[in-house]
C-alpha cells in the first residue's frame, strides 16, 4: 500500500466538549460564540489547572521555605518555561509576567521607552492599532518630546509598506504594530517590516494579542524586539499575558514598577534589584493566572498548531466565499485567506453595527459591535464601527451558518 | 446578586414606530442661529451626537440634531427633538428626567402622557447594553439647556 500522509485535522465537535460555557442556550438558542477577538473561553484542563493550584498548592511565590510556597514557585517558573516555548523564546528569563498585552507595551513605553527617546526621535506606528498599542506611545510622546507617525493602510486594510521607507529616518527609534489586526484580521509582515526597521536602526515592538489564539509564534524567527501577548485570547484567564524582549534589551532596561519580588538589596534610600525578569515583576504575582496560561498552551500544542491552522483556513475560506454573498453586506480586510485570520468585519447597508448585534444576539449570536478599540482604523475605512465576528478553534462552518441567517433576520426586521 | 438570564423581547425593541423615526428623522439638520450647540459623543461604542437649538420667548423655538449611531439613538433623538420643540426649557428638563426614569424601568413613567410617543422606547431598558444609546440625546439636550443658561448670563429664562 502507498503511505498516505494524514491531513492534520481538528473534530470541532470533540473540542467544544472541552469548553463547558458552550454547552448551553443564550435567549433560548444554542450559544453562538463570535466574540473571540474580545475574550477567547477557557477549556476545561485550563479551568481544571487552576483549580487544582488554588486547591493544592496555593501560596506565595519565590519566598517561602515552606512546601506550599516551593509548589507554587515551581508551578510559576514552569508556566514560564511553557510561554517561552510557545513563543520560541531563546531562554525563559526573556518572558516577564504582566497583567496582558496592555500593560506589556505599557511596561516597555515606560522603561525602555522613557530611557531610550529624545525629543525629535520618532516611533512609526500604524492607523490600525488598538488603542493599547498607540495612547501608551501618545503618553510617553508628550513626556519626551519624541514625535510619532504612522504607517497608512489600503483599502482591504493592508499596511502600505511602500510607504515605509519615505517614514523611516534617523531619529526612528522604535516600529510598533500588531502582528494581527483585532479590527479587520489582517497578518502584518512581520519579519520582513523587522527587516527594514532594523536596517534604518529602529527597535521593533509587536502587539501580539490576536496573533497568540491564531498563529504559530516564533519570536526569534520574526525578528522582533518585543512582543506582547495576553493569555485571556487563548483560552487562559484574564488578568495574565506576556511580555518577551530581548535578554540584552531588558538588561539595560530600568525597572517597571518598584516593590517587592523585583529587589536585590533594600537600604532606606536606595536598592539593587533583581535579575530579569524580576526586575519587572514588583508585587504579588498572578500565579493561578500563570499556570492558566501555560495550561492553554499546553492545551493548544496538544491539538497542534497544524490542525488549527488547517481549520482556521475552511473557516476563513467559508467566511469569505459566504458572508459576502449576502446582499448588503460589506466585508472589510483582506480579500486572500492567507493574508488574514478568522475575524469578520463587516457593515449591512442600512443597520447600525449595535443593532445587528442586539438582533444576533437573540438567536444566541455572541459578535461584537462598536469601534473595536481602533478609533482612527474605523475613521481611515470611513465608518463609524463595524460588526465583528471572530472565530477560535470551536468554530464551526455551521456557526458562520447561524451567523448568515442572523444577518438575515436583520434585514427582514429593518426591510 | 441573581443574573437575569431571561430573553428579552426583540419585538417591544423594534417596534415600527421607532424603525420610522430611524429612517426617517425628524428634526435632523442644523439651527442658526442657536443658542445652545453640544456635541456629545458615548466612548464606548462611538455614537456621536450634535444637538443645536434656538430659543425665542423663553421657548424653544427651534431645534436640530446630526449624528452617528444605531437605531435606538436615532430614534430616541428624533423624537427628543419632536417633544422639547416649542416647550420651554424647564418642561423639556421635566421630560428628559422623565425619559431617564422610563429607561430605568419606572412603570410610572410609561404611562406619563409627558412622554408622548418617546414612550414606545420602554422596551429599550429590557436591554441594558442599549439603554446609553437611547439616553444619548437627552443627555446632550440637559447639557443643552445648561450652555444656553449660561451664555444668557445665568438667568432664568
Amino acid at each position: 500500500m502507498m503511505p498516505t500522509t494524514l491531513a492534520p485535522t481538528l473534530d470541532v465537535r470533540k473540542i467544544r466538549k472541552d469548553f463547558p460555557i458552550l454547552q448551553q442556550e443564550v435567549n433560548g438558542h444554542p450559544l453562538v460564540y463570535l466574540d473571540n477577538g474580545a475574550t477567547a473561553q477557557r477549556p476545561k484542563p485550563v479551568l481544571d489547572a487552576m483549580r487544582s493550584f488554588y486547591e493544592r498548592d496555593n501560596a506565595n511565590v519565590h519566598r517561602g521555605m515552606h512546601e506550599l510556597s516551593r509548589r507554587a514557585t515551581e508551578e510559576f517558573e514552569a508556566a514560564r518555561v511553557t510561554v517561552a516555548r510557545f513563543l520560541n523564546a531563546a531562554d525563559p528569563s526573556e518572558v516577564v509576567w504582566v497583567r496582558g498585552t496592555t500593560e506589556a507595551i505599557n511596561l516597555v513605553a515606560m522603561t525602555w521607552g522613557w530611557t531610550s527617546l529624545e525629543p525629535g526621535d520618532e516611533i512609526l506606528l500604524t492607523v490600525m492599532e488598538h488603542h493599547s498599542n498607540l495612547i501608551p506611545w501618545q503618553l510617553l510622546a508628550q513626556r519626551t518630546g519624541a514625535v510619532l507617525r504612522f504607517l497608512d493602510v489600503d483599502d482591504e486594510g493592508r499596511l502600505r509598506l511602500e510607504q515605509m521607507q519615505a517614514l523611516l529616518s534617523s531619529r526612528t527609534k522604535l516600529v510598533a504594530f500588531n502582528h494581527v489586526s483585532n479590527a479587520l484580521g489582517t497578518i502584518n509582515p512581520v519579519a520582513q517590516i523587522c527587516e527594514v526597521a532594523h536596517a534604518a536602526g529602529a527597535k521593533v515592538l509587536i502587539d501580539g494579542a490576536q496573533a497568540g489564539p491564531h498563529l504559530d509564534i516564533d519570536v526569534q524567527a520574526l525578528g522582533v524586539d518585543f512582543y506582547a501577548v495576553s493569555g485571556h485570547k487563548m483560552g487562559a484567564p484574564m488578568g495574565i499575558g506576556a511580555l518577551w524582549a530581548r535578554r540584552e534589551l531588558l538588561e539595560e532596561m530600568p525597572p517597571y514598577q518598584g516593590g517587592g519580588e523585583m529587589i536585590d538589596l533594600v537600604e532606606l534610600d536606595r536598592s539593587t534589584f533583581a535579575e530579569v525578569p524580576h526586575k519587572f515583576e514588583a508585587g504579588t504575582p498572578n500565579v493561578g493566572g500563570a499556570v492558566g496560561m501555560a495550561a492553554a498552551v499546553d492545551y493548544l500544542e496538544g491539538i497542534g498548531h497544524d490542525a488549527i491552522a488547517a481549520h482556521e483556513r475552511s473557516l476563513i475560506e467559508y467566511g469569505l466565499e459566504k458572508l459576502p454573498a449576502i446582499p448588503g453586506l460589506r466585508l472589510f480586510g483582506p480579500k486572500r485567506p492567507e493574508e488574514r485570520v478568522a475575524v469578520f468585519s463587516f457593515a449591512l447597508e442600512g443597520i447600525h453595527p449595535h443593532d445587528i448585534a442586539t438582533i444576533l444576539d437573540a438567536e444566541g449570536i455572541a459578535i461584537r459591535s462598536g469601534h473595536h478599540c481602533t478609533q482612527p482604523l474605523m475613521r481611515r475605512l470611513g465608518v463609524p464601527a463595524t460588526a465583528r465576528a471572530s472565530c477560535w478553534i470551536y468554530t464551526s462552518t455551521g456557526d458562520l451558518d447561524r451567523l448568515a441567517e442572523g444577518v438575515a433576520s436583520a434585514q427582514r426586521i429593518f426591510g | 446578586m441573581t443574573i437575569d438570564r431571561s430573553t428579552p423581547d426583540l419585538g417591544s425593541l423594534y417596534q415600527e414606530v421607532i424603525l420610522d423615526h430611524y429612517k426617517r428623522p425628524r428634526n435632523r439638520g442644523a439651527v442658526d442661529p442657536h443658542d445652545a450647540d453640544i456635541h456629545m459623543r458615548n466612548p464606548s461604542c462611538g455614537d456621536e451626537i450634535r444637538l443645536q437649538f434656538r430659543l425665542d420667548g423663553g421657548r424653544i423655538e427651534d431645534i436640530a440634531f446630526t449624528g452617528e449611531g444605531c437605531s435606538i439613538s436615532q430614534a430616541s433623538s428624533s423624537m427628543m427633538t419632536d417633544l422639547v420643540k416649542g416647550k420651554t426649557p424647564e418642561e423639556g428638563l421635566s421630560i428628559a428626567r422623565r425619559f431617564t426614569e422610563l429607561m430605568h424601568g419606572d412603570a410610572g413613567a410609561a404611562k406619563d402622557k409627558a412622554l408622548g410617543q418617546a414612550r414606545v422606547l420602554q422596551g429599550v431598558g429590557k436591554f441594558p447594553a442599549r439603554v446609553k444609546c437611547a439616553l444619548l440625546a437627552w443627555d446632550a439636550f440637559q447639557e443643552g439647556v445648561k450652555q444656553a443658561d449660561r451664555e444668557s448670563g445665568g438667568t432664568p429664562s
